[in-house]
């Protein structure tokens, strides 16, 4: 991070392309047909109402839900080849944070896999974690048990994680779920550091104020794919209708945001 | 491990003259389980209590009263309906021990050696026997304790129960088998044990299959595979009953566990086991933690969870197959989770956990084959069982992490904390009312009289309560009495009314800045999180507020006391 390196492989190919990729629960499909390539260096959106397969369309790419039909590529290569470019943050809601650990010992898992089989955490990767706690704000919370964090500080040990694995391509579960000002603040600042480091980020995303402000392409999803591109072409009052159907009075409010914003 | 089988087959007088020998180094076979559990003996445990070889006279003694009654029907199964009850096996296991002593109090009165020297003996661990079983089931305690913990973190804590109930159908088909190939044969161990190995793991797979696949969710997947193995296994040990050659002798110390049989060599396949554990956990810690902690993460970095949740059900099952034998399957859960879940009330750190948890297994499991050994009546499994569970409560209300004892004394000491706090801010309050919401300073604080009638508008407190909380602030030196009734703070007292009223504005500001809490919520809120937050919270909302003059008082955002009192405070 210290030294903003543009990963020279993020160039030449997308660092993720999805062709014509559907999932399904047992009979059902829940993400048809999805086809999209994200360009490297963005921070990306994925916005859709509740139930539109946003967390199972970026759990499919990571292979934790079995796709029916389609591909999957990071960097040009299967995930396989390339996990220690790509990082995940799962939904914060996802575990029990309860678990006998501390935030540090959480963020040290994103080393995990540097470490390999059979060792332990030694100090110099302890340390390690405790730099990636710091980036995001959390250097004073290290030893403290993570049942003893507020819902947002869980949210940034979370991203501490994934900054730990030091990946070119983040994923991110709905990291604003649920969190207080302080840490949107610090995930947006994240977010931006990121950039500017060349990498890039997928965030599951629900809050439609703000997708403007954060993102530089959305990627609108119901079941299938309605739209995708550079925010200011995507982000567009026709296209939420078509994503988000009859729910109008929000959709409204939004609309009027964006005519304001554009005249 | 086959030495104390060989000496079973034949439960009649031959293995009482066996015991009664005292030649091997080892305790007397008690009775024969098997037979022994007719109706007329309300302890299925009583059989296997182990006696010391000088006192297999009173085996043969006890054995034959309970011969005396010749049941047509070896009720093998006569725990059917256990696992509906799960919660009171402890209590049902302490239970039939009381009586099983109660209906054989003659037997004891016919105990030659003296009680002293027997203690001595026992806890010195001067006898071989006794050092054996001791070793044996401590190390189990250990194994128990180590894979527990991760069983409990995978939210999986009774699959050491299905686990265990599972092995029931392997151990009748191979006994099935067996006896097919070599009538009268039937009890081969290996046979035993690996069919006992298949069918617990097929259960536990089973449970797994369910879950992945079917909207069913673990605790029914658990219950429906429990439920299936054991009725299965019931099922065919009434057909085992029915195979005229079959001697089903002995079978029932799977369902029982025959602690004091215990050999050399099992001991040493326990100390294999629990070095082979240990070992496992140290070196796997990371992954095994990292599984249990978050499965979705583990796999998108590249860790084989279905391998390592595969490793965990292994090792579930060797503890529940060598611990079958100890303490029976019924309660070979007991020694995998009450360790477990004791160790959490004492850590929350995953690596003191386990030890922990180790630790508590193996004091509870060396305890409870003391004990059972001082008492021969007593059999060690269920004692092993009992002295895990009273270890638990102890941890239940004193261990440091949520003891019950501790949060009482925590809330006990918040709630007193708040209302010294909040008797302070109404003194500040009233005052500040009287001077028309302008700054009060310590001087003015100090030189003024209160009563409890001004009071006590200022909160909605009772009377007593108001007056318990002047007591206890003029206990520690807050405030003073002076005449009947007028009240008047100490320097200290208005130095501390000072300090909480700001912490307690900057908050609500802070709340009312930054949340979207109402001003009418802000103030409940504040009085709780005040309270609770430390100094570091209080330093950053200095800093976030710093426009705040940081020697004055910020006003209150809403009325002091809407109900009763003068104007609300203009905003500043």
């Amino acid at each position: 991070m210290t030294t903003p390196v543009v990963p020279s492989v993020s160039q030449a190919v997308f660092p993720l392309s999805i062709r014509d990729l559907t999932v399904a629960y047992h009979r059902r499909p829940v993400v048809w047909d999805v086809d999209y390539s994200a360009p490297a260096g963005k921070l990306i959106a994925i916005i859709g109402p509740n139930g539109a397969g946003k967390s199972t369309l970026m759990k499919s790419c990571l292979n934790l839900i079995p796709h029916v039909t389609g591909q999957v590529q990071f960097f040009g290569r299967p995930y396989e080849q390339v996990r220690d470019q790509v990082a995940y943050v799962p939904q914060r809601t996802s575990v029990d944070w309860n678990f006998p650990v501390s935030a540090l010992d959480v963020a040290a898992m994103g080393l995990y896999r540097k470490i390999g089989w059979f060792r332990w955490v030694t100090h110099r990767y302890r340390e390690q974690a405790r730099q990636a706690l710091d980036r995001v704000g959390m250097g004073d919370y290290a030893d403290r048990q993570i049942r003893q964090l507020s819902g947002g500080q869980q949210q940034r040990v979370f991203l501490a994680r994934a900054l730990a694995q030091d990946a070119d391509l983040y994923l991110m579960d709905e990291p604003f779920a649920g969190v207080d000002a302080a840490t949107e603040r610090a995930i947006v600042n994240l977010l931006q550091e990121l950039r500017s480091a060349g990498k890039t980020a997928i965030v599951v995303h629900h809050d439609l104020q703000t997708v403007q402000q954060y993102f530089d392409e959305v990627l609108l999803l119901n079941l299938r794919l309605v739209a995708s591109g550079p925010t200011e072409n995507v982000f567009t009052s026709e296209n939420l209708k078509r994503t988000y159907g009859g729910k109008l009075s929000l959709l409204d409010q939004v609309g009027a945001r964006i005519a304001g914003q554009s005249g | 491990m086959n030495q104390y089988r060989s000496s079973q087959p034949a439960p009649t007088a031959t293995h009482v003259s066996g015991g009664a020998t005292g030649e091997r180094d080892r305790f007397a076979p008690g009775a024969c389980p098997g037979n022994q559990q007719h109706h007329s003996n309300p302890s299925p445990f009583r059989g296997e209590g182990g006696r010391r070889p000088d006192e297999g006279a009173n085996v043969a003694s006890a054995s034959a009263s309970h011969r005396s009654n010749p049941s047509p029907r070896p009720s093998l199964l006569r725990g059917e309906g256990e696992f509906r009850g799960r919660l009171l096996v402890p209590i049902f296991a302490f239970l039939l021990m009381f009586f099983g002593d109660v209906f054989t109090v003659a037997d004891a009165a016919e105990s030659s050696s003296s009680p002293s020297a027997t203690w001595q003996r026992v806890v010195l661990l001067q006898d071989a026997q006794t050092r054996i079983v001791f070793l044996g089931t401590t190390l189990l305690g250990i194994c128990g304790g180590l894979v527990g913990v991760f069983m409990l973190l995978r939210k999986q804590a009774l699959i050491g129960d299905v686990v265990g109930h599972s092995a029931l159908p392997g151990i009748a088909i191979a006994f099935i088998i067996c006896e097919i190939m070599n009538p009268g044969g039937g009890r081969n161990l290996p046979a035993l044990i690996t069919g006992a190995f298949l069918s617990s793991l097929a259960g536990a797979i089973c449970v797994m299959l369910i879950e992945r696949y079917s909207p069913l969710r673990a605790d029914a997947a658990m219950a429906m595979t429990l439920s299936l193995f054991y009725g299965l296994g019931a099922a065919l040990f009434t057909v085992i009953m029915r195979i005229p050659t079959a001697s089903a002798a002995g079978l029932s110390s799977y369902l029982n566990g025959k602690t004091a049989t215990l050999v050399v060599s099992d001991v040493w396949i326990f100390g294999i086991a629990a070095a082979t554990l240990s070992l496992l956990t140290l070196l796997l810690l990371k992954e095994l933690s990292l599984v249990c902690f978050d499965d979705d993460f583990a796999s998108s970095t590249g860790w084989p969870v279905r391998l390592l949740d595969g490793l965990l059900v292994g090792m579930v099952v060797s503890v529940t197959i060598i611990g079958m034998q100890t303490v029976g399957l019924i309660l070979v859960v007991a020694i995998l989770i009450i360790p477990a879940a004791s160790a959490q009330f004492w850590t929350d750190d995953l690596r003191k956990m386990l030890a922990a948890s180790a630790a508590l297994g193996a004091v509870s499991a060396g305890l409870g084959t003391i004990i059972s050994a001082l008492a021969p009546k007593l059999a060690a499994g269920p004692v092993i069982v009992l002295c895990g569970s009273f270890l638990f409560v102890i941890s239940l209300l004193l261990g440091p992490q949520h003891g019950f004892f501790w949060i009482w004394r925590d809330r006990r000491r918040t709630r007193r904390k708040m209302a010294q706090y909040d008797l302070l801010r109404a003194c500040y309050e009233w005052r500040e009312t009287a001077s028309s919401g302008a700054d009060v300073t310590d001087l003015q604080l100090i030189s003024t009289k209160f009563s409890t009638e001004n009071l006590l508008p200022m909160r909605s407190w009772s009377l007593a309560d108001l007056n318990r909380s002047l007591a206890r602030a003029q206990a520690n030196g807050l405030i003073q009495s002076r005449t009947t009734g007028q009240w008047q703070l100490t320097p200290d007292g208005a130095a501390l009314a000072r300090r909480s009223v700001r912490n307690h504005r900057l908050w609500e500001l802070y709340l009312i800045t930054y949340a979207d809490t109402a001003p009418a919520n802000a103030d409940y809120h504040a009085d709780q999180i005040e309270h609770v937050l430390g100094a570091d919270l209080m330093q950053e909302l200095e800093l976030r507020l710093a426009r705040w003059n940081q020697s004055g008082l910020p006003a209150s955002p809403h009325a002091l006391n809407p109900s009763t009192g003068p104007d609300a405070p203009s905003q500043q």
